[in-house]
């Protein structure tokens, strides 16, 4: 048992260093003295830097060599994104679309889309977003509305509206889940296609949120026309591709914490900084136990970590490092505020926007709630709750829904 | 990156976990609240090379590290087994520090003699002082008071400490002891007198030896004492959960052997011990979702089984994130005692922290997902119900771990620059 790299490993991120030291002069400033504040500059900035980062290998590690990638482990992304946060620079801007879309077309798109759009997606010419998310699908993502009709041969017509939408304002493209079967079971009637955000009839729209900021958007489709070469995975098969995203995203979540700033140093340096608050037994004890919860996080990434470096997948239990990153992060705030007093919420506080977000960040990526569902009924052979949907067409389920409202 | 068990370590667990699938001690644990038997588990100890998991091959023992001792604790957790360990292998970590106990040593590391840790936390970011359990109360005990020995020689006084606690030991030990018998080849070791309480001391009652701190001359110094002596008075404490023993120890003028133990290994051993009931917890709680799952996945209530309801399903999948996060922490602990020692204690106080707070909503699940049944005498729920209880109060708690990770963590920013 040691946390060390192997001799190759070793190797790897010497290769990465000495390439983030040769060229994070280059990198776009976010924080701090000299920062660019423009959001388009910042957007341009950080694709060009994306590029960078692609050419230098230090983006897609893991991707196959044939599409730009390393070809190399979880591990080594890893350590590429280790020593990215070390250098103080950026990473990729299109996390998305590198870490889960990407993946999901190598593993299910046609050598027609593979060559087309992942070059320019892995260096950032082409950023992507995830059109999955409705507002009446969340956590039941099969349940999705959005219609996609054939009108002829090869043609296709999309209507409908997503939601939760990272990066669409500037997107190149979307992978979207569409329903073009509500006469089958609901799981069944689903295709994932490529929509290009220029088509007409996309229309995007910032969604502001708790904090005041738009991180997300929302992204409407009025009778947006698409060829059915967009078409990934093939008709009907969408769920399965959806379940491919999702599985790299899990992965990404497991491993994802500090990248966040969710670390029990940080939080601990918080309380360190006010006067007579270390003293105090009970703030004492809620400090010990989320940096003992935040400790567990970071040691269950390195299992995880060694699982995926032995070739095997995160299961659904990964998700409960999210779960507990999201609670241990919620009661820093707490803590922090408590001690600090409310000038810990004041705009320009360092927690003002951390403090805002958990609360929606407990659902993202799924609501904490399926996902102890998934993890019960999963890992722990738990029977499902009794489902209403199972095995009913899509359209009468619809109905059945209507005459109940 | 490689932090999973190795091949050696999963079969260390799994020979365990057979040996004591040979003793019903769940219901032992029961009968000893009746005042019942209890079975002796030192011999499956002896025969499994526990006693001696840390010490050197040389002295005869395993020359295995903390985290194979770990793996053994779980498993005792698991089947809540009365193997005296708790108290052994830190009190063993003491004397492999002091570096001149071999022939103690090689006693403990065949079992021939058994070891009980006199527990003392060491100071915190906020506390400079060393403390003990108090027997009632919420103020920490000071520790207790050695002082030289003015009556007795140092080297006689030792040696003589040292042949009875040799000669107690069984044939097979006196065959394997050295033919001097061991008093002469003593070497500056003084004897010291203790006066002094210990509060629900794991394992002591029957113990051979005691080791631990104490105060002399304002400094906390090692003492390894001779169990079999008048001078010492220790008071069986283990009415609560059957399967944990615990005794009072108390030291009216008792003669001491002072140890050469630096601080760091006398604060090792408390966290050595911290990481071990960790460890023995999440063995618990281990079982106790097992159990839990189990049952609720055949007992129905309004046509369908229980497990299906998402309140309980809920319930148990916290568990199951409590008990994932204790493990990756037993994992941190265990790599770091040896693999960075400097980070042991923060992983030692968190995973206990996470540990005791699991095992406590573990056996809390268990008995409500079991319904009334569940909190009956007959049923094994409030057995772990007991152990989660009187676990977290003792050894500092899980109180004091707690606030030691905060400790530590406000010390590493305050130095950070």
């Amino acid at each position: 048992m040691d946390l060390e790299d192997t001799a190759e490993q070793a190797a790897y991120r010497q290769r990465v260093r000495s390439w983030l030291a040769q060229h994070a002069s280059e990198a776009p400033v976010l924080r701090g003295e000299g920062a660019l504040t423009d959001e388009a500059e910042v957007v341009r900035a950080r694709r060009a830097w994306q590029g960078r980062l692609a050419e230098g290998g230090l983006a897609g590690v893991t991707w196959p060599k044939e599409y730009g990638g390393q070809g190399l482990g979880p591990v080594e992304q890893v350590i590429a994104n280790q020593e990215i946060a070390a250098a103080g620079v950026p990473g990729v801007l299109d996390a998305i679309g590198v870490g889960m879309l990407g993946p999901t077309i190598i593993a299910h798109g046609t050598e027609q889309q593979k060559s087309r759009y992942l070059g320019p997606m892995l260096h950032g010419d082409e950023v992507w977003c995830q059109l999955f998310s409705e507002p009446a699908a969340g956590s039941d993502l099969a349940a999705v509305q959005t219609r996609a009709q054939q009108i002829d041969r090869g043609r296709w017509v999309l209507n409908g509206q997503k939601v939760w939408t990272t990066n669409a304002q500037f997107a190149s493209f979307g992978l979207l889940l569409a329903r073009t079967d509500p006469d089958v079971a609901k799981h069944k009637g689903l295709t994932m296609f490529i929509l290009p955000m220029e088509a007409e009839g996309v229309t995007v729209r910032g969604l502001r949120q708790i904090s005041g900021e738009a991180e997300f958007n929302e992204v409407f489709l009025d009778e947006v026309a698409l060829d059915g070469e967009l078409i990934v995975g093939g008709v009907g098969n969408g769920w399965a591709t959806a379940l491919t995203t999702l599985m790299f995203e899990r992965a990404t979540i497991g491993l994802g914490g500090e990248g966040l700033g969710y670390s029990a140093t940080r939080f601990a340096a918080a309380v360190a900084s006010v006067q007579g608050a270390g003293a105090d037994p009970t703030v004492r004890q809620r400090l010990g136990v989320l940096c003992a919860e935040l400790t567990a996080v970071r040691f269950m990434g390195y299992r995880t970590l060694t699982a995926l470096q032995r070739g095997q997948i995160p299961g659904p239990e990964a998700g409960l490092a999210k779960v507990t990153l999201v609670n241990a992060a919620t009661e820093a705030g707490e803590l922090i505020a408590d001690v600090i007093g409310p000038e810990a919420l004041q705009r320009g506080s360092d927690w003002h926007h951390m403090i805002c977000f958990l609360p929606g960040l407990r659902s993202a990526g799924g609501t904490e709630e399926i996902l102890r569902n998934t993890v019960g009924e999963r890992v722990l052979g738990l029977p499902p709750e009794p489902r209403l949907d199972k095995g009913m067409p899509f359209s009468e389920l619809r109905q059945r829904e209507g005459a109940r409202a | 990156m490689n932090l999973a068990l190795s091949d050696e370590q999963v079969l260390l667990r799994e020979a365990a976990r057979e040996a004591l699938s040979r003793v019903d001690s769940l219901q032992q644990a029961r009968s000893a609240l009746d005042h019942g038997p209890r079975e002796d588990l030192w011999p499956i100890a002896k025969d499994a090379g526990w006693p001696g998991l840390l010490i050197g091959e040389e002295q005869g023992g395993a020359g295995l590290g903390a985290f194979d001792a770990m793996l053994v604790l779980g498993e005792c957790g698991r089947r809540l087994a009365q193997v005296p360990l708790l108290g052994h292998l830190p009190a063993s970590a003491i004397l492999i520090a002091d570096g001149r106990c071999d022939e103690w040593l090689a006693g403990l590391a065949g079992g021939q003699l058994r070891a009980a840790y006199l527990p003392a936390s060491p100071p915190t970011d906020i506390d400079e002082r060393w403390s003990l359990d108090p027997m009632r109360g919420w103020e920490r005990a000071p520790l207790p008071v050695a002082h030289l020995d003015a009556r007795d020689g140092d080297l006689s006084g030792s040696g003589d400490l040292r042949r009875s606690a040799a000669e107690r030991g069984s044939d097979e030990r006196r065959q394997a002891a050295p033919k001097d018998g061991g008093s002469e080849t003593v070497d500056g070791g003084e004897t010291v007198i203790v006066n002094g309480t210990f509060a629900f001391v794991p394992d002591a009652p029957g113990a051979d030896l005691l080791v631990g701190v104490a105060t002399l001359a304002n400094r906390p110094v090692g003492v390894a004492i001779d169990a079999d002596s008048s001078s010492i008075h220790i008071e069986a404490a283990d009415s609560y959960d059957g399967a944990r023993s615990l005794g009072h120890v108390t030291l009216r003028d008792t003669k001491a052997r002072l140890l050469q133990t630096e601080q760091e290994a006398l604060a090792d051993a408390w966290h050595l011990a911290q990481a071990l009931i960790a460890a023995e917890s999440i063995g618990a709680v281990e079982a106790a979702l097992e159990i839990s799952v189990a049952y609720a996945k055949e007992r129905h209530t309004f046509g369908r089984p229980i497990g299906s309801y998402q309140a309980v399903k809920h319930s148990l999948t916290e568990v199951l994130r409590q008990l994932e996060n204790g493990r990756s922490l037993l994992y941190y602990a265990g790599w770091s005692r040896e693999g960075a020692p400097e980070q042991f204690p923060l992983a030692a106080n968190a995973a206990r922290c996470v540990a005791g707070r699991a095992l406590e909503y573990a056996s809390r699940t268990m008995i409500a997902v079991h319904g009334g049944i569940g909190a009956t005498w007959e049923h094994d729920a409030p057995l772990y119900f007991r152990r989660a209880q009187l676990t977290r109060r003792l050894l500092g708690g899980t109180r004091l771990a707690t606030d030691r990770v905060a400790g530590q963590m406000l010390a590493q920013a305050r130095a950070a620059p």
